[in-house]
């Protein structure tokens, strides 16, 4: 499978949104690359008809009944924010004029 | 020495008779924490006065309202919350973290009169296997303390070897729990996929983790499971199935019993010592009226890539909610919105979380979605069926539980891929979701072996019954490491 360009790591990176100094794209590149080239490890399988498994356990859905059970107070929860005020997170302005 | 290298028997009884109360036992544990810990640093932080305050609330409890585990001390790995008390994932993200509920199994710990001493060290997010990147403090084995303890689960492994505490938890994802009892010598059990309750468990990928005991005999063991298992409403993973009485399968008779020894388990990068200690234990078991026979798992070699591919897109995903808005790290150099998302992850990340987010990501992209991904659950697939055919004519599979003893702090691998060749052993386990025991049986050059005990689905009862007969047949398990630098 194809080396891993400094672009594409860019790219992967916007998606993540994880800001990289140039030190770590090139470190990155260099990683998935390598994994990348693990990928074709699996490429020697045949896996024809073979269905992926998504789960563990093959449960079915899990019901519950549609009630208002106890939950976590509003003010409690917010506890972990940074800022917040009547109940809602706050975060700076994102719209301008 | 220390009260609390009696066994758990003993110590009851001595409850029991008034003879110790809960407080002390609680007091012998923090005293043994610091005489110890300066050495193997496996606490990221201790709650002692709540929990001699709760010891003392303890002490008042009636005789018959104490179960088997009642008033002893327990350490829980910092990626499973409390309520009140700072729950950090050995991140820089979740520092100043202070959950607002308990996870379901702290809840169970106290219900059964457990006390919590403290939270223990981990890989940041458990993702690793040396204890080495946790941003806080670098785990030491007891054993050897210029050596690693192993990982994710390393803090819980040294606590419990080091005597600082009789019990700990710990969460396996590919082999978090297996491979630090290893390294350390005590016993770890990562349950069948959906037998414990994840809910408050700090998630790396979640088809795969599962929260287990970690504990110094097979008893032990099996006593604390049957406190964490069961069905929980918060948990829409967990299972239904009824959970057995896990004490009544100690019986020490295998006879009879069918063990399977997986070939690709003791082929290449599997050390001579890990190679000779577990058919030295095969013998043993054999000795003691077990068949065994080799099998094949003939999809082991494609379970390594699946799991890293897997995991890694299924980290990316969970880990996607450390926004540094919600809760946790926020950047101080961000001026809007979309530079708080970039700077904070870009700030409170350590590099092996950064990989694997950006390797699933990269997974997870239109142009790998199907050759690498799916791909990968294909194989997942693959592997998960070998074990379900093993299983049609084996009661458990037996292989190594790491393939080398504990390496050196510090050591690098030549490249990333390297690096995490240590988990062939205990990933495909956590492919197939089925349960594996490590039980300590063996030593090379003073350091612990463990040998891997795997079972079918929610069958923990016969991997206890087969590592209670090895551990009454061997005393590794009785081996208890110093706490000293090696020079």
């Amino acid at each position: 499978m194809s080396k891993v360009t400094k672009e594409e790591l860019l790219s992967v990176a916007e998606l993540a949104m994880l800001e990289l100094t140039d030190e770590e794209v090139e470190m990155y590149a260099q990683d998935l690359s390598a994994f990348m080239a693990y990928a074709d490890k699996l490429n020697e399988l045949n896996t024809d008809g073979v269905e992926p498994m998504t789960h563990a356990l093959q449960q079915v859905n899990v019901m519950r009944e549609d009630v208002v059970a106890d939950v976590l107070d509003r003010e409690e929860m917010l506890k972990g924010a940074k800022e917040h005020q009547d109940g809602e997170i706050k975060v700076p302005t994102i719209l301008s004029e | 020495m220390t009260i609390l290298n009696k066994t758990t028997a003993e110590l009851q009884e001595l409850l029991h008779n008034k003879e110790v109360s809960v407080k002390e036992l609680t007091e012998a544990s923090y005293a043994r924490i610091e005489k110890t810990d300066d050495d193997v640093q496996a606490f990221i932080s201790l709650n002692k006065e709540v929990a001699l305050n709760r010891a003392e609330q303890l002490d008042q409890e009636p005789m018959e309202n104490r179960g088997p585990l009642f008033g002893l001390p327990i350490g829980i790995k910092d990626n499973i919350v409390t309520k009140g008390i700072t729950t950090t994932a050995a991140s820089r993200m979740l520092e100043d973290f202070v959950p607002v509920y308990d996870a379901t199994i702290v809840e169970k710990l106290n219900a059964a009169g457990m006390v919590s001493v403290g939270k223990l060290n981990l890989d940041e997010f458990a993702m690793g296997s040396t204890t080495e990147t946790s941003v806080f403090k670098t785990t030491k084995n007891p054993w050897d303390l210029n050596r690693v303890p192993g990982g994710s689960s390393g803090g819980s492994a040294a606590a419990v070897a080091a005597g600082q505490v009789p019990f700990a938890l710990g969460s396996d994802t590919g082999g978090s729990i297996r491979q630090p009892a290893a390294f350390c010598g005590i016993v770890g059990l990562k349950p069948t996929y959906g037998r414990v309750s994840r809910s408050g468990l700090i998630a790396l990928a979640p088809s795969f983790d599962q929260i287990g005991p970690m504990t110094r005999t097979v008893e032990d063991n099996a006593l604390l499971l049957q406190i964490l298992a069961g069905l929980d409403a918060k948990d829409s993973s967990s299972s239904p199935i009824e959970v057995p009485n896990y004490k009544a399968a100690l019986t020490g008779d295998i006879k009879g019993l069918k063990i399977g020894v997986p070939t690709e388990y003791l082929g290449e990068g599997v050390s001579e010592e890990a190679k000779t200690a577990t058919l030295e234990a095969l013998k043993v078991l054999e000795s003691l009226g077990a068949i065994v026979e080799e099998v094949s798992l003939p999809h082991s070699e494609y379970a390594l890539p699946a799991y890293y591919f897997i995991t890694s897109a299924e980290a990316s995903s969970v880990l996607a909610r450390y926004d540094g808005v919600h809760y946790g790290y926020r950047s101080e150099n961000a001026k809007n919105l979309d530079e708080i998302y970039r700077k904070s992850r870009a700030e409170a990340f350590g590099p092996d979380v950064k990989r694997r987010i950006l390797l699933g990501t990269y997974t997870l992209g239109a142009g790998h979605y199907d050759d690498v991904y799916k791909k990968s659950q294909r194989a997942r697939m693959l592997v998960a069926q070998d074990f379900q055919n093993a299983f049609k004519k084996y009661d458990v599979l037996i292989s190594p539980a790491a393939p080398t003893t504990a390496m050196a702090l510090g050591a690098e691998e030549a490249d990333i891929v390297t690096k995490y060749m240590s988990d062939i052993l205990t990933t495909p386990i956590n492919l197939a979701g089925v349960p594996a025991i490590s039980v300590p049986c063996g030593f090379a050059e003073g350091l612990p072996l463990g040998l891997q005990i795997i079972g079918n689905h929610f069958d923990e009862a016969t991997i206890y019954k087969v590592a209670h007969a090895f551990e009454q047949a061997t005393d590794f398990h009785k081996r208890t490491p110093e706490v000293k630098e090696e020079n």
